[in-house]
């Protein structure tokens, strides 16, 4: 009946991947961030197996964390869309490149 | 077991749902389904306090916050444009970047020393809600974040507290309208700017 950890740690890391690749690919920044908080949730998903695994709540904690940072990073993140949108009427990543250092 | 595999197929399949739609509101029914699934999973791994703020910090305010700047953004003004295509260019050295790093996931998950989760004596079936001895309950983590973990917890309001502030000033009303009498947009415009000239 019990599931090894591996098996959580190798769909945590498909599922990172899945959002490595969404980053990588896509145009629409709101599509990129959601593809981020797939990153996040992978990550988180490695956290509980492992505090699981050592029947330790740190990792709880830790998660704990985690979800606050994504929601901080979502929240800025798309006030950025905004803020780009109402500028330049136009969300395309490629196409907002005037912040090229 | 056969609850794990159901989760874990569920789960890349509406992650790989969600990257791929054209969409966004699409994109975010996928993240919906892949949040709802992963606290089914830390259900499994006995993290019950964290499958319910899985649903409700995830599934009811991020997502939501999506769902709100999409319907802002497409309101009146159609889809968005969209630049060239920029996935043949990059084609080639994603896939070798997400060939390298596979590599490295099955090494190291064949490699390292990963034993099978053991069963635990605590565990309860009568529903551990408010049981400070048994992991992963509201109890549990709760002891753990108001005394051994308090410097997480303070993290945390600091980093909710720089995120309202950022928000505020990034998207506040940049360009307020005019409005009769003393102009209070105007004048929340000033105060903003100088807010941004002490912090710099």
């Amino acid at each position: 009946m019990s599931v090894d950890l591996a098996n959580y740690v190798a769909l945590s890391g498909v599922m990172f991947f899945v959002g490595v690749a969404g980053v990588i690919v896509r145009r629409n920044p709101l599509i990129m961030l959601m593809a981020i908080e797939l990153m996040f949730n992978a990550a988180n998903l490695a956290l509980v197996a492992f505090a699981r695994a050592w029947v330790a709540n740190a990792g709880h904690v830790f998660v704990f964390l985690v979800i606050t940072v994504a929601a901080a990073e979502a929240a800025i993140g798309l006030a950025i869309v905004v803020a780009v949108f109402r500028r330049a009427k136009n969300v395309d990543v490629d196409e907002v490149a005037s912040m090229h250092g | 077991m056969i609850a794990f595999y159901a989760l874990a197929v569920v789960l890349i399949a509406s992650a790989i749902f969600t990257v791929t739609q054209k969409s966004p509101v699409y994109s975010v029914v996928g993240l919906l389904v892949n949040f709802i699934t992963l606290a089914a999973l830390y259900f499994t791994l006995d993290a019950e306090f964290l499958g319910v703020i899985q649903i409700v910090v995830y599934s009811g305010a991020i997502l939501m916050l999506f769902v709100f700047v999409i319907a802002l953004l497409s309101s009146g003004i159609g889809p968005f444009s969209e630049g060239p295509n920029r996935l043949p260019r990059i084609a080639l050295p994603a896939l070798l970047a997400t060939l390298a790093s596979f590599g490295f996931l099955a090494f190291g998950l064949l490699h390292a020393p990963l034993a099978p989760i053991p069963a635990h004596a605590s565990a309860s079936t009568l529903g551990a809600v408010g049981n400070a001895n048994v992991f992963g309950s509201v109890g549990d983590f709760g002891v753990a974040l108001f005394t051994v973990q308090l410097l997480p917890f303070e993290v945390t309001a600091f980093v909710l507290m720089v995120a309202v502030i950022g928000v505020v000033l990034i998207a506040g009303d940049a360009a307020p309208q005019q409005t009769l009498g003393t102009h209070p947009a105007k004048r929340r415009a000033r105060e903003r700017e100088s807010i941004v000239k002490v912090l710099k």
